[in-house]
């Protein structure tokens, strides 16, 4: 029952099948037995059995609120959740419970799912692997599948078993390992230069980063405000549209917003892509690329072909200049961002009294990790007076012209584009951090990040296996508010490919010790 | 140095004070009081003189139910942290949603400051740490403000009577919409600081003066004006003691064809009158500051209302850089005209700059030309009027309800009205005589009914709140004029046969200097009727005392005048 798709559970929740409690019992089950994943910050056990309770009398007496109505889902935990602790895994934030919910989180409660808990993520979505919150990294559950262990070539050390697991990507990697560990059947992220779909293409889901402005902000903890977007990790591709159809439409509370209503739709199967015509931007063909995930994608070009859809190479021109440009923009909001954390209303607050400044001092030093205050200082360095121009003004400008690259495509009567998510499939932790945050998530985001600067939707979809029996994610990219002809898209190639499930078999052998050793391992 | 300031015509000259040593010559400023136009020549003195230069940037809270990008109320005085939603608190994922009614109050006051108004305008973040400022940045208009090159005219006096004004004009560069601070209040002994979030994010209106002023009674008149017309848009109270309207002066001075000088900008100024004293201090403290050698430090400094002057502020950071930064939560703020409205737009949803500038008041300036026009009175009395809130209204509803002329009602209205209030520090609301009571008083006095004089001691007891009308006072005080001519015979002979040298003294005590002129025809009937005014108890029409007094004038004036001449 917990491998179905949401649909399908929904609909077996309304046939009585199964009730939303017990629904909700085997998630809190299974939530407890893969805890080593650390996907979960806080499990909200008695509030979630509650809503399902609530839930359950409703479909008892045949009033269901919708297909969400007892569905038990997670939330990424920058999204501000009324009465239970938020704390985008940071020392700043522990124990702030706020006192509101975000939009998003406000519109599934309201139609019924049942919120099994908060999901780990970066400090502050300031990363690419899940790796550098203060909670410790989370574990990518395919790292314990059959897939993974049957190709694992025996270390040299066979002593160190635990070194052979790998990440999920980032930031929202706490959702995507919950939703592919079927500890829930839908969950939130939040995607600003990749972190909704980065994760979901190494952990083997779908991650929709929406249109800009199609869906609130309000409650969703700001890393870059004019590039965030709440992203949606679903299992399948008509999933996201369920959750997308649930979760859109303007809100009084963000003004970024558009305001036209939005129609939640249901995704025909397509059975034509002749119609269609399918960009494959070559600038996307970067460097540290795999050969393998460039064959699959080559493949998947050729399957859009073979299918009579038009397959053209088009140009992105001004895609290299994204990641530097993302640097400046992304850090520069950051410090603006970050300000407000100074000990005072809520949050953190250090012992230092001396003085105002100290305290402030004090409490930002201890609250923040170094990825935070990195990205911090270099933001006020660009905004400085004497910086604005050279850095602000022009990275915004290179940010127009990116966008214009995707429109002048789009114009030009591309449809769809069709690129990696990833560079590659994902690694071991122990190779992930060899290297600092700022350079991997340099290197990570380079094939999502442009899109967020463009504010265009797009989604990642689980492709294949890698060799190392590991998920690879392609990319689709829309035209902007087209998320229906995009998600069709992608439904049909979904169809195509059959990604294979996930077998995870030995999942309560990791039950205790390996916690303990990703403990450590979180502060090193 | 107050008097120094006063009828500042642009120019400052130095003046040469002698000092007991004599040889060298000690700068002191003073101003070319009566030389209002033109520059003192540096000849003259044998030095340059000064030309002060004062801006202002003036933040107007504006009035508004609630902030200007939250829900939460705005009230003044409310119990500390009780109006401040999660957004004003700065808890992180709040949003700022602009309020339609801060946005037309500030387009009201651009069109009333003949600005013009920018249809697109945008949101910056101005980032500095304080306690107050839980976002630890303010949202405001950095670069492209919702107006901008505007004008506002005042006028001043030249003098110390109200009877000669010339109108000037400053340049108004732009006005901004942006958020109020927090308060912190410092305990010392405790060594806390509290913070008090009600006023966070409480919309305000920046007005930024072009330097156009050159002295603090400018200063103070541009002031007045503004706030008077906000007051009259209702864009805000406008009320400096509670802080909806915050001034600052930048101030500098220069010799005539030089560069302007270093500005110092001057805060803390909660009155206007402190603004004139603050602004002319400030001028003062610089050519003294440049005259002994000294320079002016780019630096703020705080008025000190008690000592009257201005202080450097204590600022350990140095200066500040705001890294200014494009709001990302804000889309541009769109105004549209009645041309460029969208047909299918929801009205509810849209600011349309036509549409609040055709519902525009009248602005002070209107209002002022308008009673000048309609009740003949004088141009000064007019600004008298406007000046005081509720006066206008108040005189108008006197003029309506009685019979006499405007131009007689505008003196009982300046002359006893406001002299009462002021002196006992009333508003015009708190009067104890309403408009209707003084109408009937004037209307006693306009039917003949009693004496103005008589009319004085009703307003006496009026004043003294206690509900009766003054028809009431004058029949309890049997003040009504004598209509029995034979009656009126009899006191004024009395008086003439019996108190001779009352009469006389009373003449001299009270109009000696009239006396002087005593063989003018006019003052006949003062001599003649002031005593037996005085005898009759304000009782008796001047006309028939006048009259009746004709008769005894020969003697009467032989009477004075041999007493004045013996004495002599």
């Amino acid at each position: 029952m917990l491998r179905a798709s949401l649909r399908e559970v929904s609909a077996a929740l309304k046939e009585g099948h199964v009730s939303p409690t017990e629904l909700c019992q085997r998630c809190l089950a299974l939530i407890k037995s893969t805890k080593f994943l650390n996907a979960y910050i806080t499990v909200v056990e008695e509030t979630a059995l509650k809503q399902a309770e609530e839930s359950e009398k409703r479909y008892r007496t045949g009033q269901p609120l919708g297909v969400l109505d007892g569905i038990p889902v997670a939330v990424k935990d920058n999204f501000s959740t009324a009465g239970i602790e938020t704390t985008c895994a940071s020392e700043m934030l522990k124990g702030y419970i706020p006192p509101y919910s975000a939009t998003v989180v406000q519109k599934l409660l309201d139609q019924g799912a049942v919120l099994l808990g908060k999901t780990n993520l970066d400090e502050f979505a300031m990363g690419s692997g899940s790796t550098d919150g203060v909670f410790g990294p989370v574990r990518n559950p395919w790292s314990y599948s059959r897939q993974y262990k049957e190709k694992l070539v025996p270390k040299s050390h066979p002593e160190d078993e635990d070194s052979n697991w790998v990440i999920t990507g980032g930031s929202s990697g706490g959702s995507a390992a919950a939703v592919s560990s079927f500890t829930c059947f839908a969950a939130l992220g939040s995607d600003t230069g990749g972190s909704t779909r980065n994760p979901a293409a190494h952990c083997g889901v779908v991650g929709l980063k929406p249109t800009y402005g199609l869906i609130s902000r309000h409650g969703l903890i700001p890393l870059v405000n004019s590039m965030d977007v709440p992203g949606i990790l679903t299992r399948c591709v008509d999933d996201a549209a369920v959750v997308l159809g649930s979760l859109a439409g303007h809100d009084p509370k963000d003004s970024t917003t558009v305001q036209d209503s939005f129609k939640p739709f249901e995704l025909p199967n397509l059975t034509d892509v002749s119609k269609l015509s399918i960009g494959i931007p070559k600038e996307y063909h970067a460097p540290g690329l795999s050969s393998e995930i460039l064959a699959l994608w080559s493949k998947a070009a050729d399957l859009f072909k073979n299918a009579g859809a038009n397959v053209i190479e088009v140009s992105l021109p001004h895609t290299r200049y994204s990641i530097v440009c993302y640097h400046v923009l992304c850090t520069a909001e950051v410090a603006s961002n970050m300000a407000r954390f100074d000990g005072l209303e809520y949050g953190h607050r250090s012992d230092m009294n001396k003085s105002t400044e100290s305290m402030y001092a004090a409490t930002r030093r201890e609250g923040f990790n170094d990825v935070v205050r990195g990205r911090i200082l270099s933001g006020n360095y660009f905004l400085l007076k004497q910086n604005y121009e050279n850095y602000f003004v022009k990275a915004q400008k290179v940010r127009r012209l990116i966008a214009n690259d995707f429109m002048k495509v789009f114009r030009s009567g591309v449809d769809i584009l069709l690129t990696p998510t990833t560079l590659s499939d994902a690694v071991p932790y122990t190779e992930f951090i060899k290297e600092d945050n700022r350079t991997r998530s340099a290197q990570d985001d380079i094939l999502t990040q442009a899109v967020n600067m463009a504010g265009l939707p797009a989604i990642s979809v689980p492709t294949a296996l890698s060799e190392r029996g590991l998920p690879v994610g392609l990319q689709f990219i829309g035209r902007s508010f087209q998320e229906k002809q995009l998600l069709t898209v992608a439904k049909w190639f979904e169809k195509q490919v059959k990604f294979p499930m996930i077998e995870l078999e030995e999942v309560k052998r990791h039950d205790h010790g390996v916690f303990q050793h990703q403990k450590s391992a979180s502060f090193s | 140095m107050a008097a120094a300031a006063r009828g500042c015509g642009g120019v400052w000259c130095r003046v040469w004070q002698c000092g007991a040593g004599g040889s060298a010559p000690r700068g002191q400023c003073s101003v070319a009081g009566s030389a209002r136009s033109a520059a003192v020549p540096a000849g003259k003195s044998g030095l340059a003189p000064w030309v002060p230069v004062v801006g202002l940037e003036i933040h107007a809270q504006i009035s508004s139910n609630s902030k200007l990008f939250s829900g939460s109320q705005v009230q003044f005085a409310a119990p500390p942290n009780s109006v401040v939603s999660f957004f004003d608190a700065s808890l992180p994922g709040t949003l700022p949603v602009i309020n339609r009614r801060c946005v037309e109050a500030a387009v009201m006051t651009g069109l009333a400051l003949n600005c013009s108004i920018n249809k697109r305008s945008l949101f910056d973040r101005k980032h500095y740490f304080y306690a107050d400022l839980p976002a630890g940045y303010q949202i405001t208009q950095q670069r492209v403000p919702i107006a901008v090159n505007g004008t506002l005219s005042y006028s001043l006096c030249t003098d110390n009577k109200m009877s000669q004004m010339v109108t000037k004009t400053v340049r108004i560069k732009q006005i901004q919409l942006e958020q109020d601070s927090g308060k912190s209040l410092h305990d010392d002994t405790r060594s806390q600081t509290l913070v008090d979030l009600n006023r966070a994010g409480v919309g305000l209106m920046e007005v930024v003066m072009e330097p156009d002023m050159c002295c603090g009674e400018e200063a103070a008149a541009a002031v007045r004006e503004l706030q008077l017309i906000l007051q009259t848009l209702g864009s805000s109270h406008a009320v400096m003691a509670e802080g909806q309207l915050r001034v600052d002066a930048n101030v500098s001075v220069h010799h005539p064809g030089e560069p302007y000088g270093v500005r110092t900008e001057v805060k803390n100024i909660n009155s206007i009158r402190f603004l004139a004293k603050a602004v002319d201090h400030e001028i003062q403290r610089q050519i003294e500051e440049l005259e002994n050698g000294g320079t002016v430090l780019n630096e703020t400094r705080a008025f000190d209302s008690k000592l009257g002057c201005t202080v450097p502020m204590r600022d350990k950071e140095g200066k500040q850089d705001y890294r200014f930064m494009p709001e990302p939560n804000l889309p541009p703020l769109i105004l549209y005209d009645t041309k460029s409205l969208p047909a299918n737009m929801n009205h509810q949803q849209v600011v349309n700059i036509d549409w609040i500038h055709e519902r525009l008041p009248d602005l002070p300036s209107v209002k002022r030309a308008k009673l000048v026009e309609q009740y003949g009175i004088l141009p000064e009395h007019s600004f008298t009027l406007l000046n005081e809130d509720g006066l206008t209204e108040f005189f108008e509803n006197v003029v309506k309800h009685t019979q006499m002329k405007p131009k007689k009602v505008i003196g009982w209205i300046l002359n006893d009205l406001l002299s009462y209030l002021n002196q006992h520090s009333l508003t015009v609301k708190e009067s104890p005589v309403s408009s209707s009571i003084l109408a009937d008083l004037l209307n006693l006095l306009e039917r003949k009914e009693i004496s103005s004089t008589a009319a004085k001691q009703v307003l006496v007891e009026l004043w003294k709140g206690e509900g009766k009308t003054p028809l009431e006072i004058v029949k309890e005080k049997k003040l009504e004029l004598i209509q029995d001519q034979e009656a009126l015979e009899q006191i004024c002979q009395a008086v003439i046969d019996g108190q001779e040298n009352e009469v006389i003294m009373m003449v001299e005590g009270s109009l000696c200097s009239t006396a002087v002129c005593g063989t003018k025809k006019g003052v006949k009937m003062v001599f003649f009727f002031s005593p037996v005014d005085w005898h009759l108890s304000c009782r008796a029409s001047i006309g028939a005392v006048k009259l009746l007094l004709s008769d005894y004038q020969p003697f009467l004036l032989l009477s004075y005048f041999t007493k004045c001449f013996c004495r002599n």
